[in-house]
């Protein structure tokens, strides 16, 4: 089962296709390459969220499609939830 | 692509529609009751109420005759019966809308009053109907279609798979030389630059970004807060979407991996040529769909996420989903169901040429989930206020 998908290989947040529990070893899949990887749920993220697969400090770009989709405005460590409570537009801040 | 075969109506214009409708259509809001009287007199009428048409002046007035006068040229129309309160613009639209050759009637409700203009109205109403219940469909090309393309209700799955899906159908269908149009400005925001790069030259280019810069100048003025109250929508984070920006790459899937669009469209204006076109709409999926209608659209791809349940009164639209609960939950709302491309067991190729069966069906006459369940929603896109 595929548990999160990747649009780019420069992506640094993945988006969840079921839904993933807590302490859940996930096996994601890269839709450019079609490569597989893994990564650990630290938290629970719901089906069509974003999970981090890297350590987020306040002011840092997420990338998604391999572009930037908005900036880091709470710190995020790997496996946890990135949505609108870290996550926010540079476009119409 | 191979040509695909579709049965249509062929208009005097030569257009190809794929719905028979005979239009009762008001000028104004105040002509709306005799319209919907007409329609109850007359079954297998359509009238399509709306909430302008009076002191609306300037490039707002230009676009609401070209949305009044396109909704009616749509080759998804036969024939059309205009009510209005004065004779001018009643006349106006009506002269419009003959120059497709379609039987159009116009009637005034001044020094007549709504009982008498009912009467005559309804007449006419009659003798259109009877007459186009007797048109028969023909066998066209499917690249004779001219199709719109637009989400709403979009979360994540909406960029890993509905829209592609459409992005491939956009993709097969201008290469067989087919007819095609997306917009939705706002929502380009953060991935204009990858839509700029599609334009098919740097005139197309300029012209787009002026669209586009216009209408971000317009949010930047308008704007009391980052718009994270409604753009994206609840229903978007709810999905999982969190910025605009994020958005945008989702929606611009739908663009397609090879074709580049060939001009950019005032709202409601019609593409003069084959190929894609950017028109200058708002996300709203209402307005929208609306404004592509009156631009001669006949099928309209919507994509979502969490299930968005619009539907047009002329243009038949067709929805599709990758969410796997909400092809489930809103089961009733989804013509087609892509869900399996999250889990890798199909292939966006796959989704595309199964996207391009189901709008040949819809083409041949089959309804869409929308047409079934009675959605017909006609919003006018207004740029100021009136007078």
């Amino acid at each position: 089962m595929i548990h999160f998908l990747i649009h780019e290989a420069s992506d640094n947040v993945g988006v969840a296709v079921v839904e993933v529990a807590t302490g859940t070893d996930l096996i994601g899949r890269d839709l450019h390459s079609n490569e597989q990887i893994t990564a650990r749920a630290e938290e629970a993220i719901p089906l069509g969220h974003k999970l981090a697969l890297k350590d987020f400090a306040v002011g840092d770009s997420v990338i998604k499609y391999g572009n930037v989709i908005g900036q880091i405005v709470q710190p995020v460590k790997t496996g946890h939830l990135v949505h609108v409570h870290n996550l926010k537009t540079k476009r119409w801040a | 692509m191979e040509k695909r075969k579709i049965f249509g109506y062929k208009r005097e214009n030569g257009t190809v529609g794929v719905r028979n409708h005979v239009l009762i259509l008001p000028v104004d809001d105040i002509s709306n009751s005799a319209c919907e009287a007409v329609a109850n007199n007359i079954k297998g009428t359509m009238a399509i109420p709306h909430a302008y048409g009076r002191l609306q002046f300037g490039e707002d007035l230009d676009l609401f005759f070209r949305t009044m006068i396109g909704t009616g040229s749509n080759p998804n129309v036969a024939a059309v019966v205009v009510i209005g309160i004065e004779e001018g613009w009643t006349k106006k639209i009506v002269d419009g809308i003959a120059k497709t050759g379609k039987p159009v009637k116009g009637f005034s409700i001044e020094r007549k009053g709504d009982i008498k203009t009912i009467a005559e109205a309804s007449w006419a109403a009659k003798e259109f109907v009877q007459w186009a219940t007797e048109l028969q469909r023909t066998e066209c090309d499917l690249s004779e279609l001219y199709i719109s393309v637009k989400c709403g209700e979009s979360d994540t799955t909406s960029g890993l798979s509905s829209c592609p899906t459409v992005g491939n159908v956009v993709d097969k269908h201008c290469a067989s030389g087919g007819t095609a149009s997306f917009g939705e400005t706002t929502e380009l925001t953060g991935a204009e630059h990858v839509v700029a790069a599609k334009a098919a030259n740097e005139e197309v280019r300029k012209q787009f970004m002026a669209a586009f810069d216009d209408y971000a100048n317009l949010v930047l003025t308008e704007k009391k807060d980052d718009l994270s109250e409604s753009q994206p929508t609840k229903g978007n984070i709810a999905g999982g979407l969190t910025t605009i920006e994020e958005k945008a790459f989702g929606n611009v899937e739908k663009l397609g991996k090879k074709t580049k669009f060939v001009g950019c469209l005032k709202p409601a204006e019609a593409p003069t040529s084959p190929g894609f076109w950017y028109m200058d709409t708002s996300s709203a999926a209402a307005e929208a769909v609306t404004l592509w209608a009156a631009s001669g659209a006949v099928i309209h791809l919507f994509p979502t996420g969490q299930g968005n349940v619009i539907g047009n009164p002329i243009e038949p639209v067709i929805k599709l989903s990758g969410n796997p609960r909400t092809v489930v939950e809103m089961a009733e709302h989804i013509d087609l169901d892509v869900s399996k491309i999250l889990q890798g067991e199909m292939t966006l190729d796959e989704a595309g040429d199964l996207l391009i069966e189901c709008i040949v069906h819809t083409a041949n006459g089959r309804v869409t989930a929308a047409e079934a369940l009675g959605h017909r929603e006609f919003s006018m896109t207004k740029l100021y206020r009136s007078a």
